[in-house]
């Protein structure tokens, strides 16, 4: 690969050289873009960097794509992958804690990528380890590895990640996608729009905080008004297991739904994505639309952890 | 009313101490945490006017004598608070109590999925704002309000 860096990107990769990625908290601004610049270096680069190493891949919670991106992060760089998918097949079904099931398999491999649905789940892994553990969503508080991969595919598509109006669209009360990503543009200077059914807003002390970030939001139910000026549209998924009514989930889901006719209501060079899986937030008709950026998002899922796998090991040229 | 006036609303302390200028309506919780004194009695005045703090708590614990320890406890209840040493009704000594950058081991996390409230780990608190007091959840990243406060 590329050899010829930048000084902020080797000053950036040496830092988080056997480092953890617990949060987009952690990461200043400048940070960020320069992570940014860092990934576009991994694009379609399939060296063997991490040749001899073992990812530790913890799923204590259903994934496909962020569990299958990391694998193929993997094994595109030349390393291998153990771990598990289930909880039932892991020793906590036993009573083991997870600081001891972290402690254990700290010896079988180099790095951990932790999914669980507890908050906090990650931190708590990241202590109790001197290997680098990744976040891969720790219930609904943040999924920091699917922020970078939505900010990266927004950067490609739209040329930059500030000064952007981006809308967001569906579960913003409960979806960690949408609340790490919204945490992440509106530290870097973006527009933001919140479209949700009331039962669903963005609670109330994540709006707090937009306003101390000094970011410019505003929250609207009307989806056609809305995706008039969008830069971006970010579509999450609206599950039923939120809804104590059956019929209400049935008209929140269909008023929701995002179509042809809804993107041409837009800009023309406004993108939609979307964390998937998606049920039916967004209609088949639109995917082959060049505007429709959620099957690009999953791809760029894999460039953005071969970046980050082979900078937490230290294996970056 | 006066801040002197206010603290002559509770009775005065021949030995013990005062722990005065706490958030309004936070000294129940502080005689929660310090308990209530086994030689003596705690004499608490919950909202009362303060120049300074519009609303305060004073709580007056009866021979009791606190330890450095106990004194860092309170900072969550007001980062203002001031403690008094009585002896024969006269303060011997005053300390100021002082916010720590994290809170350890006073507070439970409200949120009912954080990973504290599921395994045995000391809990902390990292300090975002101290008037009003507002607090990040190390585990689980939730921000909490002194109003939501929950001891531990």
């Amino acid at each position: 690969m590329d050899r010829n860096w930048s000084g902020a990107e080797t000053a950036l990769a040496r830092r988080m050289a056997g480092s953890d990625i617990v949060s987009v908290r952690q990461f200043a601004e400048a940070d960020l873009r320069t992570l940014l610049d860092v990934v576009e270096r991994f694009e379609g680069v399939n060296d063997p960097l991490l040749d001899g190493r073992v990812l530790g891949a913890l799923f204590f919670e259903p994934s496909t794509r962020t569990r299958l991106s990391f694998e193929s992060a993997m094994l595109r760089l030349g390393g291998r992958t153990l771990g598990f998918a289930d909880e039932k097949i892991s020793s906590t079904s036993k009573g083991e804690s997870l600081a001891d099931t972290i402690r254990m398999v700290e010896g079988y491999c180099d790095l951990i990528v932790l999914r669980h649905p507890r908050e906090g789940a990650a931190r708590l892994a990241a202590e109790a380890t001197t290997r680098p553990v990744i976040n891969g969503g720790d219930g609904s508080n943040q999924h920091p590895t699917q922020t970078l991969l939505d900010l990266y595919t927004i950067r490609r598509r739209c040329g930059r990640v500030n000064g952007l109006k981006v809308g967001f669209l569906g579960d913003l009360k409960y979806g960690r996608a949408a609340h790490s990503l919204i945490e992440a543009l509106s530290m870097l200077g973006n527009e933001l729009v919140l479209i949700s059914p009331p039962t669903l807003r963005l609670p109330e002390r994540r709006r707090e905080e937009l306003d101390e970030m000094h970011c410019e939001w505003a929250e609207t139910d009307d989806m056609l008004e809305a995706v008039k000026d969008l830069d971006v549209l970010y579509v999450t998924r609206i599950q039923q297991e939120r809804f104590g009514d059956p019929l209400e989930f049935e008209r929140v889901r269909n008023t929701y739904q995002i179509d042809i006719t809804i993107v041409d209501h837009g800009k023309p060079g406004m993108i939609v994505m979307h964390p998937l899986p998606r049920v039916n937030e967004i209609h088949p008709s639109l995917d082959a639309s060049p505007q429709a950026a959620y099957f690009e998002q999953a791809k760029n899922g894999v460039t953005v952890r071969k970046a980050l796998l082979a900078m937490l090991m230290g294996a970056v040229p | 009313m006066s801040n002197s006036q206010a603290g002559k609303q509770v009775a005065a302390l021949r030995h013990g101490t005062v722990i005065d200028h706490m958030n309004a309506g936070m000294a129940l919780k502080a005689l929660g945490v310090l308990g209530v004194p086994k030689e003596g009695a705690a004499l608490l005045g919950i909202g009362l006017a303060s120049a300074k703090m519009g609303r305060k708590d004073i709580l007056k614990l009866e021979n009791v004598e606190l330890l450095p320890a106990e004194i860092d406890k309170l900072a969550v209840f007001g980062p203002q608070a001031t403690v008094s040493f009585i002896r024969d009704f006269k303060v011997v000594r005053k300390v100021k109590v002082e916010l720590p950058a994290t809170i350890a081991g006073i507070l439970k996390c409200p949120n009912p999925n954080c990973i504290s409230n599921f395994v045995r780990i000391e809990t902390r608190f990292h300090v975002e704002t101290e008037t009003p007091l507002d607090v990040r959840c190390h585990y689980c990243e939730r921000r909490i309000r002194e109003n939501e406060f929950v001891l531990l």
